[in-house]
């Protein structure tokens, strides 16, 4: 694929999932970390933050302003649970895997989630609402079991009121 | 001049107390005080985390220091009449010991404060973490500029070499040791990195430094930098500590503008600067060769060592890492000096350690403790004892690299050596404290879970020797356990350990050899008897309903996802074995205890 192809293919995408708006602020994303060694992926990292996930066309097209290998991007996105390739809900909810939580029945509240809004760990509700992800442990074992939404620490999650306090979350 | 007030309410912002709600009692405090007209009388204050994380929202009420727990909005007008119109002790929230049954006022009287020892912790509770002059007037920074004005790198070294400070994020190495030899090591750029990937589950110590003390770090990693000849510092964070992240970047910056960082350092005529860089998840990256690839923008993968990183380390230049717990002591070595620091801990374990105490205890929280003190004072003096008086069954120290240790050693001092003979390790500081209703077979299929998931793939006995263990434990949690199952764990993880290329390898097969080594007895009743004795493996259990007992009351009828229980009303119900999947609903929704698990 050549600089043409793959500007085209990622203009395209960004117009199918409404993001052109952001075309302007990954290229200087771009420009910024161009000539920084090691800059991979904190570039990621903040065209992920925009975009919400990493599918190829993206990958390729920051290959290609960053001036590495495609492979290399492909390498680091696919190694680090942080990334993503499919795309996200509107809101993030990570239930903490660590120790405490599990001793403390995190898996009853995942259960409750996966029901509650038909999808399955490491997935997508077809609304797109919510991603529910497992995360290493978050460090705030004092309040097992702990699920985080977006920004939002929960403590000490009761399973059966969960569902409930989602459906804050729009 | 300052304001002097006659009361000043800390309020706890940690992650813990925020997450409960204590920024929004913060704010009752303030309008409710006003409203008394009290304003110029009363301070409230936010502090860094108290590490009483299961007592939160906390405040301490000082000059008194009267410790409140489970605070809220509600309560506000109340406790602000009862403390300060009033002038009572608010009993409401004050904090009891249950075995003695009765209530301590002052937080250093409670068992959890009372038998710690602060050094990386000194400033616990008492400064406003976003505040640097805070920070200065608990001595802050003295170390820097004692360091960068009046000692040589070689002086500097020789002080923490002495002190026999070790690493703190789980080798124990000693940092001393490991800056000299970066010292010695010629090159015009050299780096100093911070740790703060902090990935073993149930370990917590660095987001809290992070979080509450973040200045303390920074000033480890600048004398650490004048040490050994560095300019450049970077602090690696996972992207999940978001609290941790902000009040990092707001001391760096307070620290520029105060001339702490930057160039001509206090006129020493040392420069330098820290940048953060957030870490993407992955639990390898906090190996110390896989963290630089990380930096590097690489796959985070560790390399064969040597060359060492004091050799080649980030970008091939003269590198150091140490871990956030590890920096925080540093100003206070510096401070107070080795012999102080020295006189605290074992021969060959000096000084304290932070530990994260969660699980099954009554405490739950953040300590910090002088090396050598006993399991048996960790679980019962600072944390309580057991939560619903039950018993102990095992401790796990140490994370997916440690193990679980029996309640029959829990006089074991912990240190670096007595923790290794016991089979774990010291680690970060991850302790979970178990019960009896925990499986310890199940407990290693968790870790093993963990680390077969977070294996980088790179060297064969690591990426294919923790699935292999990991199939072998579901196998036997899941009733296909076979005789001699236990044999074959042992020699893969003895071929694990010798043969894999970091310390994630090499010590992940370690919980497994700890259980089997103290609970064989647990291995051997999944694969024999096909049992559960703690009733936690859902293959190898059958919830039974006692006739005697069950009062018909239809509750765990209602509550059953299968609809597999039968019974009429006030007549005893019966479980549909066959339909049962054993999710536990029935049991815990029995009011009458009359469903037992087999």
């Amino acid at each position: 694929m050549n600089i043409y192809h793959v500007t085209r293919e990622f203009d395209t995408f960004l117009k199918r999932e409404n993001l052109s708006g952001y075309k302007d602020r990954i290229d200087s994303i771009l420009e910024i970390y161009r000539e920084r060694p090691g800059g991979l992926i904190p570039v990621l990292q903040q065209v992920q933050e925009h975009i919400k996930y990493l599918p190829p066309v993206v990958q390729h097209y920051i290959a290609m302003g960053l001036g590495v290998p495609s492979s290399d991007v492909y390498g680091v996105v696919s190694f680090y649970s942080f990334f993503t390739m499919k795309p996200r809900g509107r809101h993030l909810v990570r239930a903490c895997l660590g120790t405490a939580c599990y001793v403390k029945g995190i898996q009853r509240v995942i259960d409750k989630i996966e029901t509650g809004f038909n999808l399955k760990m490491g997935g997508t509700s077809e609304d797109r609402r919510f991603t529910l992800q497992g995360v290493r442990c978050l460090g705030a074992c004092g309040l097992a079991p702990v699920v985080m939404v977006d920004d939002d620490t929960l403590g000490e999650v009761d399973p059966s009121k969960i569902v409930k306090l989602l459906e804050k979350y729009e | 001049m300052e304001r002097v007030y006659r009361t000043h309410i800390l309020v706890c912002a940690g992650t813990g107390c925020v997450s409960a709600g204590s920024l929004k009692v913060r704010d009752a405090l303030v309008r409710e005080i006003e409203k008394h007209g009290l304003e110029e009388e009363v301070m409230v204050a936010t502090t860094g985390c108290n590490g009483f994380c299961a007592a939160g929202p906390i405040a301490v009420v000082h000059p008194d220091g009267i410790f409140y727990k489970r605070l809220n909005v509600e309560d506000v007008p109340y406790f602000v009449e009862e403390l300060l119109v009033k002038g009572r002790v608010v009993e409401k929230h004050l904090f009891a010991e249950e075995e003695r049954n009765e209530l301590i006022p002052v937080m250093n009287d409670i068992g959890f404060f009372k038998n710690q020892v602060l050094v990386a912790l000194k400033n616990r509770a008492l400064i406003d973490p976003d505040v640097i002059d805070e920070y200065i007037g608990r001595d802050g920074y003295v170390a820097t500029s004692r360091a960068l004005t009046e000692m040589s790198p070689g002086a500097i070294v020789e002080e923490i070499q002495k002190s026999g400070l070790r690493g703190r994020g789980g080798g124990g190495f000693s940092t001393g040791l490991k800056w000299k030899f970066c010292m010695e090591t010629k090159g015009d750029v050299k780096y100093i990195l911070c740790n703060a990937d902090e990935g073993d589950p149930g370990a917590f110590m660095d987001r809290y430094i992070l979080e509450s003390d973040p200045h303390a770090v920074l000033e480890g990693m600048i004398i650490g930098g004048k040490a050994i000849g560095a300019n450049k510092g970077y602090i690696y964070v996972r992207a999940e500590y978001p609290l941790a992240i902000q009040r990092l970047n707001t001391a760096i910056a307070q620290a520029r503008e105060y001339g702490l960082l930057g160039e001509n350092i206090l006129g020493s005529g040392f420069d330098f600067d820290i940048e953060l860089y957030y870490g993407a998840g992955a639990f390898v990256c906090g190996e110390e060769t896989a963290l630089m690839q990380s930096i590097e923008g690489k796959r985070g993968m560790p390399r064969p060592r040597p060359p060492f990183p004091a050799q080649k380390g980030l970008w091939g230049k003269p590198t150091v890492l140490n871990n956030v717990e590890t920096y925080a002591n540093v100003p206070q070595i510096i401070l107070r000096g080795s012999a102080w620091f020295s006189s605290l801990g074992t021969e060959t374990s000096k000084g304290t350690k932070v530990f994260a105490l969660t699980g099954d205890v009554n405490n739950i929280g953040l300590i910090e403790v002088p090396m050598g003190i006993t399991l048996r004072k960790i679980v019962y003096d600072i944390g309580g004892g057991i939560k619903n008086n039950r018993e102990l069954k095992a401790i796990q120290i140490g994370g997916p690299s440690g193990g679980c240790l029996p309640a029959s050693i829990i006089d074991t001092p912990v240190d670096y050596e007595s923790i290794i003979k016991t089979g774990a390790i010291v680690g970060s500081g991850g302790m979970v404290v178990m019960d009896d209703s925990n499986c310890m077979v199940d407990i290693a299929r968790f870790f093993l879970e963990f680390t077969a998931e977070e294996s980088c793939g790179k060297c064969t006995p690591c990426r294919v020797g923790t699935r292999i263990l990991l199939e072998k434990l579901k196998d036997i949690t899941e009733g296909r356990g076979k005789d001699g199952d236990i044999e074959i764990l042992e020699t893969i993880s003895r071929n694990i350990i010798s043969s894999s290329l970091c310390g994630l390898g090499q010590t992940a097969p370690n919980p497994v050899l700890t259980t089997i080594r103290y609970f064989r007895h647990e291995y051997e009743a999944h694969i024999y008897d096909k049992k559960c004795p703690a009733g936690k493996c859902k293959a190898l259990i059958s919830y039974i309903i006692d006739p005697e007992k069950c009062t018909g009351c239809m509750l765990c009828k209602r509550n059953c996802p299968q609809e597999c229980i039968t019974g009429e009303k006030k007549t005893p119900h019966v479980i549909d074995q066959t339909l049962c999947i054993r999710c536990g609903l029935c049991y815990e929704s029995c009011r009458f205890n009359a469903i037992r698990v087999e």
